[in-house]
């Protein structure tokens, strides 16, 4: 009865973060966005999450929010700058689904992106991948 | 068929021997930090650890190893809160051989540890364990132990792994009142396994007839485990707030008995579930809250202090502190909006601050955001309100009776 993903896995159209962050493009002008498998898996079972409002503003790689677990807390930084549309409420209240399913109900916040060329910046799965492989991981 | 006695007989030492000082890691304190540094959850330790003998066994089954108080230590194999959860409503397995195992024999040794423990050991009847503290002269709690009366002058103290060293060296301060009386350090010798939950009592009999074993009575019994058998402990005690039992037995028969309670349906369960669960049922977690700067009575734990005692080391001291009153007490809360309390977050009344948080964390029994600390005593009362400063944001918080959770009360 596990409550956690247990294998390992990166979509190919997200957009990676080195601070574990994901980003999906929706092709609207708007993204998602989220924390990885490997940030899930590090953090063991997910029980609070402080997000920012929506309408707050958001400056890649500044500080977005924290992730707490049983055993640990941690900063999230934003991947991309825009404003925040939405928050995802069922994860706030059900914090779990970050463990679950990290790139599908455990999404965090839905952005709108102010420089979409930021995007590019960001890591794809191979490279985020390798990138973990270089850590050990 | 390897029995305890046999295995303790090559490893006699006197109370004088000094232990080598052991690397102390606290693994039940937090991490902090951003997520690109979450994979050095712990420090790196100074010295090689320790390894119990279910070390093999934890490795295979894909547990996250953490250093802790010296040992590398499972802190969890699937998920700390499904673990909790299995304990609440099954049953779970413990390996808990990293903590000390101490055994006393010799003529006055019940009187002797009965001047050194807080609890009333001389009253203590064979085949009984009870719960108490090693007091420092000044009432400071050295370290909270169950000491088991195993026979007339034959007893078993077990203490925390982290304080093993401090609780070898500080008996052996006290060995002139005791010339006849020998020691052993079983730690390494034997496997200490708890098994916990509410299905616990039904299971057990396949391994060890301790039918009729009542809270706090430990049998000295034959554990059968799949085809092999040794001489073991089996007492009804645990740090849960769950029933079950604990088991103490050959090295040699750890692995054998590991294996063979999770055939019974046991779930292996880490330090991180441990931790979840203790906190719940409001077990003091030494080195947090409770440790050599604070007293049972400012603890409240009095119950496990036996001040009708002739005398123990430390009464005077808390003879002095009950006649001139408390400036603090441990207290128990709840969060009223959600946050995650952890140790050495600011207590705040009226913004000022009157404590700090010493355990604290999320209660999957009870879906809540729960810790202890120590407030100013008039506010150690339950209803009180105080707030926590969890990194600069006062999350409202109400004093709270302990503990959190009781089997009893559900």
């Amino acid at each position: 009865m596990a409550t956690e993903a247990r294998t390992p896995y990166y979509p190919d159209e997200l957009r990676y973060t080195k601070e574990h962050e994901w980003v999906r493009a929706q092709g609207d002008g708007t993204a998602l966005v989220g924390i990885t498998f490997f940030a899930q898996d590090q953090l063991g079972d997910v029980v609070y999450l402080n997000l920012p409002a929506p309408g707050s503003s958001l400056a890649q790689t500044g500080k977005l929010g924290e992730v707490e677990s049983v055993k640990a807390v941690s900063d999230i930084f934003a991947p991309v700058s825009g404003q925040v549309m939405e928050v995802n409420q069922e994860v706030v209240a059900h914090p779990e689904l970050v463990n679950q399913d990290p790139y599908g109900k455990g999404w965090l916040l839905r952005v709108r992106l102010s420089d979409p060329k930021e995007l590019a910046k960001l890591m794809a799965a191979k490279q985020y991948q390798a990138m973990l492989a270089a850590e050990g991981h | 068929m390897e029995t305890l006695h046999s295995v303790q007989g090559d490893n006699q030492k006197t109370l004088a021997a000094r232990h080598p000082a052991l690397t102390t890691v606290q693994g039940a304190s937090y991490h902090r930090g951003s997520l690109l540094h979450i994979r050095g959850l712990m420090a790196a330790p100074a010295e090689p650890l320790s390894r119990t003998c279910l070390y093999q066994a934890h490795r295979e089954l894909g547990a996250k190893m953490v250093p802790f108080a010296g040992w590398e230590m499972p802190i969890q194999y699937t998920s700390i809160l499904t673990e909790a959860r299995a304990v609440r409503s099954s049953a779970g397995i413990f390996d808990v051989s990293h903590m000390g195992r101490l055994r006393f024999q010799g003529q006055g040794a019940t009187a002797w540890l009965d001047r050194l423990l807080t609890q009333d050991v001389a009253g203590l009847a064979s085949g009984r364990a009870r719960y108490g503290f090693i007091l420092d002269q000044a009432g400071g709690i050295l370290d909270d132990v169950i000491v088991y009366r195993l026979g007339e002058d034959d007893l078993l103290l077990v203490c925390n792994a982290a304080n093993r060293p401090a609780v070898l060296d500080w008996l052996a301060r006290w060995t002139h009142l005791a010339p006849t009386v020998r020691s052993w350090d079983i730690t390494q010798d034997t496997a200490m396994i708890a098994y916990q939950g509410p299905k616990v009592l039904g299971r057990v009999d396949a391994v060890a007839q301790v039918s009729g074993l009542r809270p706090f009575a430990v049998a000295d019994t034959v554990v059968k485990a799949g085809g092999a058998s040794g001489q073991g402990w089996v007492s009804r005690t645990g740090y849960t707030g769950e029933d079950g039992v604990e088991f103490v037995v050959p090295a040699s028969l750890g692995p054998t008995l590991w294996r063979t309670l999770m055939d019974q349906g046991a779930a292996p369960c880490g330090l991180g579930a441990r931790d979840v669960l203790r906190l719940e049922a409001a077990l003091p977690l030494h080195g947090h809250d409770i440790d050599r700067t604070t007293t049972p009575l400012e603890a409240g734990l009095m119950r496990f202090v036996a001040m009708g005692k002739a005398d123990f080391l430390g009464k005077e001291a808390l003879e002095k502190q009950q006649a001139s009153g408390l400036r603090r007490k441990l207290a128990g809360f709840q969060l009223l909006a959600r946050g995650i309390p952890r140790p050495g977050c600011r207590l705040l009344a009226e913004g000022r601050e009157v404590g700090a948080v010493t355990s604290g964390g999320y209660s999957p029994t009870l879906d809540r955001d729960i810790g202890m600390g120590y407030v100013a005593a008039e506010l150690a009362v339950a209803g009180a309100h105080i707030a926590v400063d969890i990194r600069g944001r006062a999350v409202p918080t109400e004093i709270v009776p302990l503990p959190f959770y009781s089997r009893r009360r559900g």
